[in-house]
């Protein structure tokens, strides 16, 4: 049995040391924001933060992060929308959506680290998140933007 | 037309449609003919609860709600959105004022925009025999009620009927407010979700459900003018937007059932083969595993969730029957080559003047193209959810063609295809992935093995990738021949497998007719060249292939604008000048002014920078775009795009931007660096690593200026995709001096 804080809440959860917290968190908890995209860190679908740091949750064994805080695209505006989360719908950025919550966990954890990004910074950090729609020019302008909102702190 | 006196005619998709007979419908008549006729079979009065209406299959309200019906599938280009929003334009509803449902299958949802594909003219062509041709197209596509999303034909489709579909509602919800109240429907009108009385008092259209089921429909209706439209044609916030930003939106993957047990499959990655024996015993016990089936082309295992069930089916032991294809992907290249022979002639699709002697008459320029098998791989991967019982099936699952998920579900488990119930689903990409059947047949065998039990399928990437039928493989032998600053011939032969028909054939319709979208690319060319023959050939006993965004003209495009290109060159012309002068249709000519003027295009660019442009249509849709390259100490660096498209309305203009920026970014992405290949029968490519396509730190700008010039409305879907490789493969040349003729290009240089 290990313990995990999701969104705020305490969680109990019964499953095998090396099962990835992805599947912990969609099949066994019923949190489907983070989705299954590559299993092997190569599409950052599956990105969660992980006591506030942005982590592929396909890679994280639950033993690993068992007592840790976990926040899921659900929970990140802590019940309003995240200024990255205002950015991504004035520029209307998904097109299936699939790939958007690791993008935008992603770009929230890179404008903490960088609160005004250059296109090289944002090229360097948001390479990993795979978008098969192809909306990468979108995700870019929506980063520029919500770095505005946050005022650059 | 008067400009195009040589066109030639292909044959029809579908087979033969008579061409002869027939009225010339105008695209109003069209719409109102498919509203009223759909009509008399609308699948929705069969589900009504008490007191509500429906008018047409589009539009449902209950005295609880309005519902509003998508027939076409969203697999993320933005139909889920836009669909409700053309028959809210005329019936007065706001965003927030209904709710959308996917159509299930029904033949009442044809699909009236594959008209002009399968009618055997070109998109530019408006001749009477043409118009006269759309229209028996239309009748034959009403006969067989096809519903399928695809073709880039869902704008096409439903601008018309949507609109009509919800004036008619409009106005019989009127009709019942003036039986109602006794004031003349004409002096009611409508705002908001309400009929408004002329002295200010509303009724909730939601109110006038009982009332309207007793009245007959109004079908004598106006469509608004342009001038009054709120949302068409306006920047407006796609209805998805929001639940994909804040992770409520449920894709068929996340959808969970009472009851069910997750599945995995290991299936034989000889495609299309048998298994022949397994060995389960390390599976059998590992943690969450329930159960190890035994299906037609491999094994599934049951388990309490799916990550259990991936691990376990990795470790079953199977043995596969062989492919029928060959193992190994060089013979794949050496079946393609050896294609180029009468006894695969597929068809002549055009030959103007006299290719023999033009080629003759001039300098011979010749050329070898080749595009590669490439995968789809939405990141959603295949899934479903299926219950069977002794009576029937239900799946939950996105798909393109909702009778055929009937049909292939039902034939694998030996019931009738209405014996299926099917539910679409909000789709995580497709590319064309989701007009495949693989996870929906594999899915009937494992619950019907588990009757009474909800089974969750979910592929793992892996096997996705095993099972992907991928695009065509084709190679272009192309000659041409230029004098005197002029091109004077081009033979343009293509070999390739068949990808649309092959789909047809799995859904249950096969046709002798040569594949019409090997023709796309070669045979709908507008160049001023007087000696020209398009032809292509059918490969046969390769790997399955199918339908990949743009189909024919992802592989047809690049080797004919590539071509075009090097004849310009050996013409000693101005890439982007010489297509616009050779160019035979003003409205195309005008759309590679306006990308040239975009890019501000002025010749060569020199200090190792390079421009390359390529126009193309596809699906009706005419394409120009500008790549501009830098080669730099890494590689080649793509720095910015251009593109001009013509729709004939831009319906949904930020949406529509985005759907060319993503076709942009797939068509380079997968030229620079994506292909499928074959050894030992399985394809090696198995995940992201091994088929990248474009990431962020490639992307480059891409600047985007729909044009209006086209007669008719037309898609954006996959247009976008076929210029883009033959403009970054002439921006390459064009930088360094290098021709690149083959995909993908990382085989021949580097990229940043
Ligand atoms: S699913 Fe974790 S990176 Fe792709
Ligand atoms: S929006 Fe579809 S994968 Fe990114």
């Amino acid at each position: 049995m290990f313990m995990l804080t999701v969104n705020g809440l305490k969680r109990q959860i019964d499953v095998v040391p090396e099962m990835p917290l992805l599947w912990v968190l969609r099949d066994e908890l019923g949190i489907t924001s983070p989705k299954y995209g590559c299993g092997i860190a190569q599409c950052g679908a599956c990105t969660v933060q992980i006591d506030g740091v942005a982590v592929r949750s396909c890679q994280a064994r639950m033993a690993d992060v068992a007592g840790k805080a976990i926040t899921t695209l659900e929970a990140v505006g802590n019940g309003k929308l995240h200024p990255v989360q205002e950015a991504w719908i004035e520029h209307q950025v998904p097109q299936c959506g699939y790939c958007q919550a690791g993008q935008i966990i992603q770009a929230i954890s890179l404008l903490e680290t960088i609160p005004q990004p250059t296109d090289e910074d944002i090229n360097e950090v948001m390479s990993g998140n795979l978008c098969r729609c192809g909306t990468y020019e979108r995700i870019r302008a929506a980063i520029h933007a919500a770095a505005e909102k946050m005022g650059g702190k | 037309m008067g400009e195009m006196p040589h066109l030639s005619r292909r044959s029809f998709v579908f087979g033969s449609v008579a061409v002869a007979s027939g009225v010339a419908f105008g695209q109003f008549a069209q719409a109102q003919q498919a509203v009223s006729s759909a009509a008399t079979t609308n699948p929705l009065a069969a589900g009504l609860g008490p007191h509500s209406v429906t008018f047409n299959p589009w539009v449902e309200i209950s005295p609880e709600r309005i519902t509003l019906i998508a027939q076409h599938a969203d697999k993320g280009q933005g139909v889920g959105s836009i669909q409700p929003l053309l028959i809210a334009e005329e019936l007065d509803l706001e965003p927030d004022q209904f709710e959308i449902r996917f159509a299930g299958p029904s033949p009442a949802y044809f699909n009236t925009g594959f008209a002009h594909e399968l009618a055997p003219f070109m998109a530019a062509d408006q001749s009477p025999e043409a118009e006269k041709a759309r229209a028996a197209a239309l009748e034959w596509l009403r006969k067989a009620g096809l519903q399928m999303t695809g073709g880039s034909s869902t704008i096409p489709d439903t601008y018309d009927k949507l609109r009509m579909a919800g004036a008619v509602t409009r106005e019989t919800l009127k009709a019942a407010a003036a039986k109602r109240t006794g004031v003349a429907a004409a002096d009611l009108r409508t705002e908001a979700g309400n009929v408004v009385l002329p002295d200010g008092t509303k009724i909730p259209y939601v109110a006038l459900s009982a009332d309207a089921a007793k009245i007959t429909p109004i079908a004598d209706v106006k469509l608004r003018e342009p001038s009054q439209w709120r949302f068409i044609g306006k920047p407006m916030e796609r209805l998805d937007i929001r639940s994909k930003v804040t992770g409520d939106m449920k894709f068929g993957i996340d959808r969970k059932m009472d009851g069910m047990v997750y599945a995995a499959v290991k299936l034989n990655p000889n495609k299309g083969q048998p298994i022949r024996s397994y060995d389960a015993s390390k599976a059998q016990s590992m943690p969450g595993v329930k159960k190890i089936l035994k299906i037609s082309n491999g094994i599934a295992v049951i388990a309490t969730n799916s990550w259990y069930a991936m691990q376990a089916a990795e470790r079953v032991d199977c043995t596969w029957e062989p492919s029928k294809y060959p193992a190994e992907q060089a013979e794949h290249w050496n079946v393609v080559a050896s294609s180029f022979a009468p006894q695969f002639l597929a068809k002549e699709w055009r030959h103007d003047g006299d290719i023999d002697t033009g080629l003759k008459d001039g300098t011979l320029v010749e050329a070898e193209y080749r595009a590669p098998y490439v995968g789809h791989q939405p990141l959603e991967p295949l899934n479903g959810i299926g219950i069977v019982t002794d009576t029937g099936m239900e799946i939950w699952a996105g798909h393109q063609t909702p009778q055929s998920v009937q049909y292939i579900a039902a034939t694998a488990i030996g019931m009738k295809p209405e014996q299926v119930t099917f539910h679409n689903e909000w789709m995580g990409g497709s590319f064309g992935h989701r007009l495949e059947f693989e996870n929906i047949r594999v899915l009937a065998e494992i619950a019907n093995q588990l009757r009474g039990t909800p089974v969750k399928l979910v592929f793992s990437r892996e096997q996705d990738f095993l099972q992907d039928i991928p695009r065509q493989i084709a190679m272009g032998r192309y000659r041409g021949s230029v004098k005197d600053g002029k091109i004077i011939a081009a033979d343009f032969q293509v070999a390739a497998t068949a990808p649309f028909k092959e789909l047809l054939a799995r859904m249950g319709a096969p046709s002798n007719d040569p594949d019409g979208q090997l023709a796309v690319g070669i045979w709908n060319v507008y160049y001023d060249i007087p000696n020209y023959r398009a032809t292509s050939f059918e490969v046969q006993g390769l790997s399955p292939s199918t339908t990949w965004r743009s189909v024919g003209a992802s592989a047809n495009g690049f080797f004919t604008e590539s071509f075009i290109d090097e004849l310009i060159h050996a013409a000693g012309l101005d890439p982007l000048m010489a297509r616009i002068q050779m160019c035979k249709i003003p409205i195309y000519r005008k759309l590679m002014e306006t990308v040239g003027e975009m890019a501000d295009w002025k010749g060569p660019l020199g200090s190792g920078k390079g421009r390359g442009v390529a126009f193309v249509e596809s699906f009706g849709t005419s394409v120009a775009e500008i790549v501009e390259v830098t080669m730099t100490d890494f590689g080649i660096k793509i720095d910015k795009v251009w593109v001009a498209a013509d729709v004939g309305k831009v319906v949904d203009p930020v949406n529509f931007e985005n759907l060319v920026q993503g076709g942009v970014v797939w068509g380079l992405g997968h030229a620079m660096n994506c292909e499928l290949t074959y050894a030992k029968g399985a394809v090696q490519q198995t995940n992201y690593h091994h088929h990248e396509a474009m990431r962020m730190y490639q992307c480059p700008v891409i600047e985007v200026r729909g044009l209006e010039n086209d007669y008719t409305v037309r898609g954006i879907g996959e247009p976008p995709v076929p210029p883009a490789a033959p403009a970054l493969a002439n921006a390459i040349f064009a930088a360094t001096g290098k021709r690149i003729r083959e995909m993908p290009f990382n085989k021949f240089i580097d990229f940043v």
